[in-house]
């Protein structure tokens, strides 16, 4: 039968490259075996088998990135170019896995047996079956493989070489996130109010992505990048068809981004997660959102950039200041970081706007470099505890580095980072970003940027003078300390010295992954 | 060859190093010695107490060995190849700005190694003694030897950078060690005054520093001195100054002198290695190592001289009327460097006295400083000479070499400093022309109040009778304090005569400075006067300190003593023209601060807060408002594309 098919020429086998596509293959098998766990285990051995299957999953995932980021070169697409394996992929591919396993280290973290996740979503918060379930020491695994859908949807947004591919790999990671910011243990009601928030702002946005597709379909014939890239080439960038598709394309990535004025969400649905989660969102959603736009413009709209670039400066501008300057007057340490992360998702559009190979890999830097201080940064914040849970509002962290100074200088070194203050990695990336967008010609953006961080530094220092110069307040929180916890907290801060001690080798191997470009 | 051969024939320095062999290979282990006693010792904390100073003795004297084996290997080399260079890592590499860390063994610096390392070493053993009741005798150890290891660096390195590192290691331990006994207010303000008049001097050699690297593009000795004929005039000129001032602020000449009299604060031996033997000689090894430039500008060789002459004669007056024994030491410290200085601005037939002066003076002046340390030792750390009196008889080992020193630096004849020093005063008068006997006369001049001021030291400390405090019970010190004291003292009494005799002195430093054009003449008919001189100030001072009693307060003096107890009103001078205008700067600069950029920065700070406040309003928390703003959004996305192509 199939020959005749063949023969007729209607649907041709895929050829599929297994191989390069193995990282995602793995993350998303794993997150199949956890599902099988979630069936077929006992629920004593649930946490281990799932914490197990999905750490080995992120590991060998992460071992085939690098192996392909070292022997498969030069790079080409797979599956029948749908998906690009190329050096600026693997270098995204390669940092979202290392800050999931990272993120990994706080959703499995239990301070007394106590899961930062919800015993059982199902029951109204505040209801007896809560109760009952919580002194039943229920646990909500099914998290873990939710988690690596998400990852494995993070890891195709940015490889996705045409736009189909690219919304389901939109969904398959936003579905399991929206799922996830509703399972908080505590504040459960701002913990679901942020997600169904989450749930309605991201599927909006998914339909401007989707409209923006069928848009540029149009104009084109095709949802390949490369073949978007062809017709605008070919026909010019008159068609309103064109402009239309790109603007609304240009909203649904934006929104994934947070960039003003599509910055809404983040604060509540950072505030609102469980901060392990918000660690996950912060960090790899964020890389995966940045490589998809860095695709799309790189690729798929490159020859249309003195069209697009007018917009995505205002933009960029709009969202470093708005990032910079509400985060002034929060009250909360994690809105407060939402609002830091805003404005440095304005930071990353610099470099993005430069499309140049400058451009590129100081956005990869920059990426990974943010990634590392933030997963730490959360990791912190998810160790210094009141009687209810975390001690968010900013006042109850009003002299912490007298009574917890390693904990305080910890938290104090991931703001400087934040501010971009020398000898951390922050200001290694900011310095690489504005270096490129120098050279691109955006000046403007530079010194918009260079006062966004001088805005942003008064209320990352504000935090340190407020830890380290306030009396220590009588019921003060304490810190929880668990050993992964910690690891995270490890890990990043090192990392954060270390980019910003000797950058030297992050740098060049950013600069390598972003010399082929991507490939079409 | 041919260049260098001729480079030879003129009696320059020989610009192209070989690399050094053997142990002068090893001479980093100078540096790196007393670097690590100070790293051990000022990290590992009081668990280092019991033992600490003697770590830090041994790494001293470990750098003295290494410095003597270096000394003998290079005796063994041909005249020509003394020069040597350690490579050790590349420093400094900056766009255009390439700087080597490289040590240069050559018989200049070896002269200050053995001298830094054999009188450091000294004082580091009569330190032990010294400090053996402070409570800190670990932290004193450990801040000796890191003046060591960064005076070694300033006379190793083979470049004006690492110098420089070398030169503020040294201001930096300084201060730390004038301020030890930081409980003293007065010794913590001495330290402070240190430290920034010696910003002053410091200034005057980075900005000479920045001017080279603009002229020459590089840093090194090597490459500075060989293209120095090919820069201008002006330019040569204006880096002579300007290294004149840092050899100034280091070596407490005429302007910046006033930081040495308090520096005096410090624990004794402090005074005696630092503030007399090495470190502020520093600004003579400046300008003899920078020889090169000043003989191509006589403008600045003049002023060098005027600079000496002058501070010899200020630092012999201040010394005639102090009664703290410490001070009148120092001004004639002052004293001393200002003969240095004016030698090596005479050009080349002074290098050699002024080094072989330095290296005397190192000597009996570290002598006589331990010898006040230990008198002070014995009258309960009274410095006032008034009360001392009579002495000789109790402490008869810090008499015999405390005489010695005396009658060394008096010029008494055959004694060290009467060959290097009459060399000076000979090698002004050499110079020929009106300003040669205008700068002899006065080098003349100021050997015979030399004389009697350190006449008037003596008899007021050792003779005469007692005029101790009820309590004070004068004892020797014991041997720990006393053997370094009688070594100094042969120092004293040998070093000069081994130094000049037969030239072998001029002929070590020969490969570095030059040649001198003739063979040293003895004796002089300066000779003579200086005699007639010396012996004219020891007879006043004994008319005046030994014939009368000298009385326990001292008497109210005419408006000259006055002028020279006030340290010829530097002090005030300092305050007039710099402080006080200083102090009105600063209040203007925080007038204008408080009024002016305040008021910009606060208004700024509410603006941005404000605005903050009201487009927080916009973050409602309905999901309704927040889906309306993201179409807004939309919108203005697709009108700002759509706007580009109109």
């Amino acid at each position: 039968m199939s020959t005749v098919y063949m023969a007729a020429g209607d649907i041709p086998t895929p050829h599929i490259e297994y191989g390069r596509l193995a990282p995602v293959l793995i993350v998303l098998g794993a997150a199949c075996v956890g599902v099988l766990v979630e069936a077929l285990a006992p629920r004593a051995q649930r946490y281990g088998l799932q914490v197990l299957v999905s750490v080995v999953g992120l590991v060998a995932a992460f071992a085939w990135t690098i192996a392909l980021g070292i022997g498969d070169q030069p790079h080409h697409v797979a599956a029948m170019g749908a998906v690009g394996v190329d050096g600026p992929t693997l270098f995204i591919q390669g940092t979202i896995l290392v800050l999931a396993l990272m993120s990994m280290l706080l959703i499995a973290e239990r301070t007394n047996g106590d899961s930062p996740f919800t015993a059982q979503a199902s029951t109204v918060p505040g209801s007896p079956e809560e109760r009952e379930s919580l002194v039943a020491g229920l646990v909500q695994t099914e998290i873990y493989p939710l988690v690596l859908f998400a990852v494995g949807g993070m890891l195709i947004f940015p490889a996705a070489n045409d736009l189909l591919t690219m919304f389901v790999a939109l969904e398959v990671m936003s579905l399991p996130l929206y799922l996830l910011c509703g399972l908080a243990r505590r504040r459960r009601l701002l913990s679901q109010e942020a997600a169904v928030k989450y749930f309605l702002l991201g599927a909006f946005s998914s339909a401007f992505f989707l409209y923006g597709t069928a848009l540029l379909y149009g104009f084109a014939g095709s949802v390949r990048l490369s073949d978007i890239a062809a017709a605008i080439s070919k026909q010019g960038g008159t068609e309103p068809l064109l402009l239309a598709g790109v603007a609304l394309l240009s909203v649904g990535l934006l929104f994934k981004m947070g960039a003003a004025p599509f910055q809404a969400w983040k604060p509540d649905v950072y505030q609102g997660a469980p901060t392990a989660l918000t660690a996950l969102m912060a960090s790899c959603t964020l890389v995966a959102a940045v490589g998809g736009v860095l695709r799309v413009f790189y690729v798929g709209l490159e020859t249309l950039r003195w069209d697009w670039r007018p917009m995505m400066w205002a933009v960029a501008i709009l969202t470093m200041l708005v990032g910079a300057i509400v985060a002034i007057t929060q009250t909360d340490v994690k809105r407060m970081l939402a609002y830091s992360s805003i404005a440095h998702g304005g930071f990353l559009l610099t470099g993005v706007i430069a499309t140049n190979k400058a451009g590129l890999s100081s956005t990869l830097f920059y990426l990974a470099a943010y990634g590392f201080t933030t997963v730490g940064a959360f990791a912190v914040i998810t160790m210094v505890r009141d009687a209810g849970g975390e001690a968010g509002h900013l006042s109850r962290w009003a002299g912490l580095g007298k009574r917890q100074p390693l904990v305080a200088g910890t938290f104090a070194f991931f703001l400087l980072a934040f501010a971009g203050i020398p000898l951390t990695s922050g200001f290694t990336g900011k310095f690489a970003v504005f270096q490129a967008a120098m050279a691109g010609g955006a000046m403007p953006l530079v010194i918009v940027g260079v006062v966004s961080s001088a805005i942003a530094a008064f209320f990352y220092v504000r935090v340190i003078v407020l830890m380290f110069f306030s009396e220590p307040l009588a019921d003060g929180p304490s810190v929880a300390f668990s050993p992964t916890t910690a690891a995270a907290v490890a890990v990043g801060a090192f990392v954060t010295l270390v980019l910003g001690v000797i950058p030297g080798p992050a740098l060049h191997l950013a600069q390598s992954a972003a010399n082929q470009l991507f490939v079409r | 060859m041919t260049t260098m051969n001729a480079v030879l024939a003129a009696g320059g320095p020989e610009l192209h190093p070989q690399a050094a062999e053997g142990v002068q290979s090893v001479a980093w282990l100078l540096i790196a010695l007393p670097l690590a006693g100070a790293a051990i010792l000022l990290l590992s904390g009081r668990r280092t107490d019991k033992w600490g100073h003697l770590l830090g003795t041994a790494m001293s004297l470990g750098a003295f060995v290494v410095g003597v084996l270096a000394f003998f290997q290079m005796l063994g080399q041909h005249a020509d190849g003394r020069s040597r260079l350690v490579h050790l890592f590349p420093f400094i590499s900056a766009g255009s700005l390439k700087v080597d860390m490289n040590l240069l063994v050559d018989p200049l610096s070896i002269s200050f190694v053995l001298l830094i390392t054999g009188v450091g070493s000294l004082i580091h053993i009569y330190s032990i003694g010294y400090m053996s009741h402070d409570p800190d005798r670990r932290r004193f150890f450990a801040y000796l030897n890191l003046f060591v290891a960064a005076m070694l660096l300033l006379v190793l390195a083979d470049n004006y950078v690492g110098l420089y590192i070398g030169w503020e290691g040294v201001g930096l331990a300084s201060y730390l060690l004038i301020g030890f006994w930081q409980h003293k207010p007065s010794a913590a303000t001495a330290a402070k005054k240190a430290f920034i008049v010696n910003r002053v001097g410091d200034f005057g050699l980075s900005v000479a520093i920045m001017v080279m690297f603009a002229t020459f593009g590089s840093l090194s000795y090597q490459d500075v001195f060989g293209q120095a004929s090919q820069a201008s005039q002006g330019t040569i000129t204006a880096i002579g100054l300007l290294l004149l001032l840092g050899a100034c602020g280091k070596s407490a000449q005429l302007p910046l002198q006033s930081w040495l009299l308090d520096a005096m604060e410090g624990p004794t031996p402090v005074s005696a290695l630092i503030h007399a033997a090495t470190m502020v000689t520093a600004g003579v090894y400046l300008i003899v190592r920078s020889h090169a430039i000043y003989e191509l500008s006589p403008d600045a060789r003049l002023l060098v001289t005027i600079v000496g002459v002058a501070t010899l004669l200020a630092g012999a007056i201040i010394g005639c009327a102090k009664d703290d024994i410490k001070k009148a030491l120092a001004g004639s410290t002052m004293s001393q460097i200002g003969y240095m200085v004016l030698a090596a601005g005479l050009g080349r037939p002074g290098y050699v006295f002024a080094i072989a002066h330095l290296i005397a003076h190192g000597f009996f002046k570290a002598g006589m400083f331990l010898g006040a340390g230990s008198v002070m030792h014995a009258m309960n750390d009274d410095v006032n000479m008034r009360k001392f009196g009579g002495l000789r008889k109790v402490m008869p080992i810090t008499f015999a070499t405390f005489g010695l020193g005396y009658l060394a630096i008096i010029g008494f004849p055959g004694l060290s400093g009467w060959w290097t020093k009459d060399g000076i005063i000979d090698a002004a008068f050499e110079k020929g022309g009106t300003s040669g006997q205008i700068l002899g006369w006065l080098a003349l001049i100021g050997a015979g109040i030399t004389a009697y001021y350190m006449s008037r030291l003596m008899f007021m400390t050792f003779f005469g009778e007692p005029r101790w405090d009820e309590d004070v019970h004068p004892h020797e010190s014991p041997k720990v304090m006393t053997v370094p004291l009688i070594l100094l003292a042969i120092g004293s009494v040998a070093g000069g005569a081994f130094l000049i005799l037969g030239d072998r002195f001029a002929k070590f430093l020969a490969p570095v400075v030059g040649e001198p054009e003739a063979s040293h003449r003895l004796i002089t008919p300066y000779t003579a006067i200086v005699f007639a001189l010396m012996v004219v100030g020891v007879g006043l001072a004994y008319v005046q300190y030994l014939r009368r009693p000298v009385p326990r307060t001292a008497p109210a003096g005419n408006p000259a003593v006055t002028f020279a107890r006030k340290d010829l009103y530097g002090d005030a001078l300092n305050e007039s023209l710099l402080m006080r205008p200083g102090q009105w700067l600063t209040r203007l600069t925080v007038f204008f601060d408080n009024r002016g950029v305040d008021g910009v920065v606060n208004g700024l700070a509410a603006f941005i807060g404000g605005t903050s406040g009201r487009v927080r309003r916009v973050q409602t928390g309905f999901v309704r408002s927040y889906a309306l703003s993201m179409f807004v959004g939309a919108a203005l996305v697709v009108g700002a594309l759509f706007l580009v192509r109109i």
